[in-house]
C-alpha cells in the first residue's frame, strides 16, 4: 500500500516538475492537422443513393483525431483538426497560409491534382508533411511527384489493376471497354487500358459515351433508359465482361441489366474497385465501422479512409517518435521501415519512391465486398502489393532528395 | 433417425469418455461462422459433438473447475455460460457490446472482457454476474492477459498499441508499454516474470518484464518462401516450466516453436489457413491450434514441435480451450 501511494507521489512530483521546466514543451505536445476539402455544391448522381455525404472525408478525418487522442491521453499529446472546406475551382493557397500562420504543418488533402501540386511547390522546403487523400491521378505518383506529398488515396492505375486481376482470375479475358467524354473518365479508361495490357486481357470493342449534359435521373426516365442502353451495346464484339470508365456518373450505373448482351458490368458501375466499403467488416473493421457510424451517422466510405488513414499515419508518427516536430515526423513515415495498421490484413506501407501507400484494394458490388486485390497468385519478388499500380521499375517519378 | 442415432452415438462416446484413462481430455473450439462448438475428444482427436451457440462465437474459456464454458457471441453483445456436462446455456454475462476475448481470475470470481467498440475493459464478477468496474483503456482493446497471481491485467489496444497494465485492486492503469501495430494476445509465463505481446501487423511478439514493466526483447519472424506480411502472430502460448512457447502466425499458416529462455524461434510448423489461438492439453502433451481458413484444428506435439494431426471442426474455427478435467 506504500508503495502504491510513492508511486503515485512520485508521479504527482514529476507532473508538477514538468509543468515548471517547460510551458513551451507541454505546447509542443499539440499536433493541429488542417483538413481540406473541395466540394461540390449540388453534385449529381444517376442514383440517389450515391450522393456523396456532406461531411465525406471530414468524417474519417475526425475519427481519426478522435482515435489519435485516445492514445495521445497515455503520451501526453493532444491533436486537433482545422476544417476548411473550399469550392472546387478555389485556389487553396491562402487558405493554406491561414493555417500555416496558426501553427498548423500537417495538412491532409481532399482537393484537385492541380490543388496537391500549388500545396507542393507553395510549402516547398518549408517545414510542412502534405497527405493527398483524394485526387487519384497518375501523374501525381509519376511525372508530377512531389517529395513532400504522400498519397493515401490510391491511384486509378492501382484501382485498375486490382480490378484487372480479378477479373482475369475468374477468366473474363475478353472485355468492352465503355467510356464517357470527360476528362476524369478518359483517365479511368487510360488506367483500365494499361490494366488490361499488363494482366493480358483483351479489349475486344471500345466505344465513347458522349456527355451531351440534360438531367439526369428523370420521373420517367427508365423508359428510354431501357431502350437506349442496350442499342448503345448493341455493335460490340463479342466479350466477356463490360468494363465502364464514367467516374463523372453520367451513364455509367445505366448500364447494369440494360446491355445488349447478357454481361456483367465492372469499372465505374457494378463490380468496382474501391480503398473502402461502407460493408467490409473483414480483419477487425467492423470496430471502425461501428465507430465510424456511431460518430457519423452513416457508413464509412473510401474517402473517410484515406483521411482517416492520413490522421493515423501522424498520430502513429507522434507516438513512436514521442513528439510534435514535424521534420520528426516526416522522417519516420519516410523511413522504409514505417508500417500503419489499416485494417487491410496486412501491413500498409509506403512506397518509396513515390510516397504512394501500398494498399489492398477491394472489390465491391454495391451491397458487398466480392474480393480483395492482389488476387492470389499474381506474385512480386518484394512485396504482392506493388502488383498494383505503377512499380518502382515503371515510375517516372523522380522525387527531390 | 438420425438424432436417435447421434443421441446413442453421444451416449456411447459419453460411456467411454469415463472410462478412458485421465490423458483424455475435452477441447472447445468456438467456430465463428458456424455459431457453434465442436466438442473433441483429445485422446481419439474426433470431434464428438457440435454445441449450437448465439452469433458469432470468438473468445472461448472454461471455469477452473472445468463446469462451465464462457464464450463471447460478439454479435449478440454477451457472454454465454454453457454447463460443460449437458452442454446446454445456461446463462449470459453482462458483457457489453461486441466482447471478443476475456481472461478469467486465478482464483476464478472475476471475468475480465476487452470491450472493443466502447474502448474499455469491463471487470464481472462471477459470483453475482455483475459489472464490477469499466475501465477506460485505448482504442480497440482486445488482448487479455492476467498475472498469475491476479494482482494485474495485462489489455492490448490494437489501433493505440499499448499494453495497458490495470491493478486489479485500484482498477487503475500504471503502465502504459508502447508495442508494435494491432497486439492480439497478451500471454504470461506461469512464474510471472515476463508476459508476451503478439503484434499482428507489426508481426513481432514483445517480451515485456515484469517488473520493469518495459520490453526486454522483441521476437521476429522470418520464413523462407512466405511474404513478411503473412507472418502476423496472434496466439501465444508458454509451457508452465517457462521453457517452451507456441505463437500462431496467422495467414502464414504456421505456428512458431520458441525456446522461452533464449526467444529463438525452433522451428515453424505447417498447420492450417489463417491459424489463430492456441491451447494447450492440461498435461501438455499437445498444444492445439484454431485454422480460420481452412475451418479444421490441428493438434501439435509439444516435445517434438510436430503437427500430428487435423481435425475438421465447424466453419472459422476461432478460439480453443481445453477442460482441465
Amino acid at each position: 500500500m506504500s508503495a502504491k501511494r510513492s508511486r503515485r507521489l512520485s508521479w504527482l512530483v514529476s507532473l508538477v516538475v514538468c509543468a515548471h521546466l517547460t510551458t513551451a514543451a507541454a505546447a509542443a505536445d499539440k499536433v493541429s492537422i488542417g483538413y481540406l476539402h473541395a466540394v461540390e455544391k449540388g453534385r449529381l448522381t444517376i442514383s440517389v443513393l450515391d450522393q456523396p455525404p456532406n461531411n465525406l472525408g471530414l468524417a474519417g478525418a475526425e475519427v481519426g483525431i478522435n482515435d489519435n487522442n485516445t492514445t495521445g491521453r497515455f503520451m501526453g499529446q493532444e491533436f486537433s483538426l482545422d476544417n476548411v472546406k473550399l469550392s472546387p475551382d478555389e485556389n487553396i493557397v491562402p487558405a493554406l497560409d491561414k493555417l500555416y500562420g496558426q501553427g498548423v504543418r500537417f495538412f491532409v488533402l481532399d482537393v484537385s491534382a492541380d490543388n496537391v501540386l500549388k500545396a507542393a511547390d507553395h510549402f516547398k522546403s518549408r517545414d510542412v508533411v502534405i497527405f493527398n487523400a483524394g485526387a487519384k491521378d497518375n501523374r501525381l505518383r509519376n511525372e508530377d511527384c512531389r517529395s513532400n506529398v504522400i498519397h493515401t488515396a490510391p491511384s486509378r492505375a492501382i484501382l485498375a489493376d486490382g480490378l484487372a486481376q480479378y477479373l482475369i482470375w475468374k477468366k473474363w479475358r475478353n472485355w468492352f471497354l465503355v467510356f464517357g467524354s470527360n476528362p476524369a473518365d478518359r483517365s479511368w479508361a487510360d488506367s483500365l487500358r494499361r490494366a488490361a495490357t499488363r494482366y493480358g486481357a483483351k479489349i475486344v470493342s471500345e466505344k465513347e459515351y458522349v456527355d451531351t449534359g440534360g438531367a439526369r435521373q428523370t420521373d420517367s426516365g427508365h423508359a428510354q433508359v431501357q431502350k437506349q442502353m442496350p442499342v448503345f451495346s448493341q455493335d460490340a464484339e463479342d466479350h466477356d465482361v463490360v468494363v465502364v470508365a464514367d467516374e463523372s456518373e453520367v451513364f455509367g450505373t445505366y448500364l447494369p441489366y440494360r446491355t445488349w448482351l447478357p454481361r456483367p458490368v465492372t469499372g465505374s458501375a457494378g463490380l468496382q474497385a474501391v480503398s473502402w466499403h461502407p460493408a467490409f467488416e473483414g480483419w477487425g473493421a467492423a470496430q471502425i465501422q461501428n465507430r465510424f457510424a456511431k460518430h457519423a451517422g452513416r457508413r464509412m466510405n473510401g474517402i473517410d479512409m484515406q483521411a482517416w488513414t492520413a490522421i493515423r499515419m501522424v498520430g502513429e508518427a507522434a507516438t513512436r517518435t514521442k513528439s510534435a516536430d514535424p521534420a520528426k515526423i516526416d522522417a519516420y513515415i519516410k523511413d522504409p521501415a514505417f508500417s500503419i495498421a489499416a485494417f487491410k490484413g496486412q501491413k500498409i506501407t509506403l512506397r518509396g519512391w513515390n510516397l504512394q501507400l501500398r494498399q489492398p484494394v477491394l472489390l465491391a458490388d454495391g451491397r458487398n465486398v466480392v474480393s480483395v486485390s492482389p488476387q492470389a497468385g499474381f506474385l512480386h519478388q518484394f512485396s504482392e502489393l506493388d502488383t498494383l499500380g505503377y512499380d518502382k521499375p515503371e515510375s517516372s517519378c523522380k522525387l527531390e532528395k | 433417425m438420425k438424432k436417435t442415432a447421434l443421441a446413442l452415438l453421444a451416449a456411447t462416446c459419453m460411456t467411454c469418455l469415463v472410462s478412458l484413462p485421465a490423458a483424455a481430455f475435452t477441447a472447445y473450439v468456438s467456430n465463428e461462422k458456424g455459431n457453434s462448438i465442436s466438442v473433441i475428444d483429445t485422446d481419439t482427436k474426433e470431434v464428438v459433438k457440435t454445441i449450437k451457440t448465439g452469433n458469432r462465437p470468438r473468445g472461448i474459456t472454461m471455469s477452473h473447475d472445468g463446469k462451465f464454458i464462457y464464450v463471447c457471441v460478439s454479435d449478440d453483445d454477451t457472454i454465454e455460460v454453457i454447463d460443460a456436462k449437458t452442454h446446454q446455456i445456461v446463462g449470459t454475462l453482462p458483457s457489453g457490446p461486441d466482447p471478443e476475448l476475456f481472461v478469467l481470475s486465478p482464483d476464478g470470481k472475476r471475468l475480465y472482457v476487452a470491450n472493443e467498440d466502447d474502448n474499455l475493459v469491463t471487470v464481472i464478477n462471477l459470483e453475482d454476474n455483475s459489472v464490477v468496474n469499466e475501465i477506460p483503456v485505448g482504442v480497440e482493446p482486445e488482448g487479455m492477459g492476467v498475472s498469475p497471481d491476479g494482482k494485474f491485467v495485462v489489455n492490448t489496444s490494437e489501433t493505440t498499441n499499448m499494453a495497458h497494465f490495470i491493478d486489479t485492486d485500484s482498477f487503475e492503469i500504471t503502465h502504459n508499454v508502447l508495442v508494435d501495430s494491432r497486439p492480439r494476445f497478451a500471454e504470461f509465463k506461469s512464474d510471472g516474470s515476463e508476459v508476451w505481446v503478439s503484434s499482428e501487423i507489426g508481426g513481432t511478439v514483445s517480451v515485456i518484464d515484469n517488473a520493469s514493466r518495459e520490453i526486454k526483447h522483441k521476437i521476429s519472424f522470418a520464413i523462407q518462401g512466405v511474404v513478411t506480411e503473412a507472418i502476423q502472430p496472434v496466439g501465444v502460448r508458454i509451457t508452465r516450466d517457462g521453457k517452451k512457447a507456441f505463437v500462431s502466425l496467422g495467414p502464414s499458416n504456421r505456428v512458431a516453436m520458441i525456446n522461452a529462455e533464449t526467444y529463438e524461434v525452433e522451428k515453424y510448423i505447417l498447420v492450417g489457413q489463417r491459424v489463430w489461438q492456441l491451447a494447450f492439453t492440461p498435461d501438455e502433451k499437445y498444444v492445439i491450434s484454431t485454422n480460420g481458413n481452412s475451418n479444421d484444428v490441428t493438434f501439435i506435439e509439444v516435445a517434438s514441435g510436430k503437427a500430428v494431426k487435423s481435425v475438421a471442426v465447424g466453419q472459422l474455427p476461432w478460439g480453443v480451450v481445453v477442460s482441465p478435467n
